[in-house]
């Protein structure tokens, strides 16, 4: 039961950091000294917010660990993020389709989470909303805005729709954790906001006049709530991690 | 007179401050003034601009650019396009001739003490 809610506690941390760093890969990269700004600012608030999910993991152990110890410690099978939050960002519409799809639904599971019965989740949780909120209303202008502007962005946007799709579906699959985690009433049953995501994805998508997909049989990605995860975590831990695992305990 | 609008003056400013900007940025979208109220401000003060692609996008570049240290509590954007400016060189014959209208100063009269934001 402990170990469940330090490793659902993970995931949640684990969500945010990967998807934070690879939004953080755009600074200094930005199309334009705005976007390069925001989406910063939008790293940042992810980064923050899996500090505070880190740290009262750390609590949840025994053991010397910290939020850095977690964060930079532990290798890729012990990550339990989604997988569209380590999948890499490809150009500016797959960065903020991943965005996009990713923040409507963390909206969804924060708005449950903080009815949580663990008090520390639901705080993180109900601080974390606000700055989500902005997230999901940032990412679906651009979705918009690209689905409905010139003829390559609609381009680009559908191309990363497809791409980005087949990541979407082990949002809403819980695993053994989350489900021992519902009797207490500490976890957010996933499968329970899927229909709030869908509606609200499929509204933005037929604004930026995207089709979306619906009725296709699509193939979707799993495993990285249990630790599988595809082949670029791997080299992002690296890059993230070298510093640590190079110079044990450096600060600066 | 046109010429020599705000917009001008703005982006000469901002090649100024920002190098990055220069290199990086899409010429293609229009330049946005921002004013930013504060929480105890009662009016928007010019606080700088950005380049945007519609008002939309204007305010959260705003929100994203200029109120990350809680600077302010509400947003106006206008496109530079839409601020006429007065022409430098006629400041002589614009504001030079209040210098000896002492008596215009609100110093003379004795105000009550109810009345605020003087």
């Amino acid at each position: 039961m402990q170990n469940d809610l330090f490793t659902y506690t993970l995931h949640l941390a684990d969500n945010n950091l990967l998807m934070g760093h690879r939004l953080s890969e755009w600074t200094g990269h930005g199309p334009m000294l705005e976007q390069d700004i925001a989406i910063s600012n939008i790293a940042l608030d992810l980064i923050g917010q899996s500090r505070n999910f880190y740290q009262y993991a750390a609590t949840l152990r025994k053991d010397s660990a910290t939020e850095d110890s977690l964060a930079y410690l532990r290798d890729t099978r012990e990550f339990k993020n989604l997988l569209i939050a380590e999948i890499p960002n490809g150009d500016w519409a797959k960065t903020i389709m991943k965005l996009f799809l990713f923040s409507t639904w963390q909206f969804y599971l924060f708005q449950q989470l903080i009815n949580s019965s663990d008090k520390q989740l639901a705080e993180i949780a109900e601080k974390s909303l606000k700055e989500v909120t902005y997230h999901v209303r940032w990412s679906s202008e651009w979705v918009i805005r690209l689905g409905d502007g010139t003829e390559e962005s609609n381009k680009r946007i559908k191309a990363a729709l497809e791409e980005v799709w087949p990541f979407t579906g082990e949002m809403f699959l819980p695993t053994e954790y989350e489900k021992s985690l519902l009797n207490t009433h500490v976890s957010v049953n996933v499968s329970d906001i899927r229909n709030s995501w869908n509606s609200k994805v499929k509204l933005v998508l037929e604004e930026a006049t995207l089709e979306y997909p619906e009725n296709k049989n699509t193939w979707m990605n799993t495993g990285g709530k249990n630790g599988v995860h595809t082949e670029h975590l791997g080299y992002m831990l690296a890059e993230m991690q070298f510093l640590q695992r190079a110079y044990p305990g450096c600060e600066w | 007179m046109g010429k020599r609008g705000s917009a001008g003056l703005c982006r000469k400013e901002k090649q100024k401050a920002g190098g990055l900007k220069t290199k990086t940025m899409n010429n293609n979208e229009p330049l946005w003034e921002v004013f930013i109220r504060s929480k105890q401000g009662l009016d928007h003060k010019h606080v700088g601009s950005l380049h945007a692609a519609d008002a939309q996008m204007a305010i959260e570049n705003a929100r994203d650019v200029y109120t990350r240290r809680m600077e302010g509590v509400s947003i106006w954007v206008v496109e530079s396009k839409y601020v006429h400016s007065s022409n430098p060189d006629e400041a002589a014959s614009l504001y030079d001739p209040a210098n000896d209208k002492i008596y215009r100063h609100p110093t003379f009269y004795n105000l009550p003490d109810e009345l605020k934001y003087m």
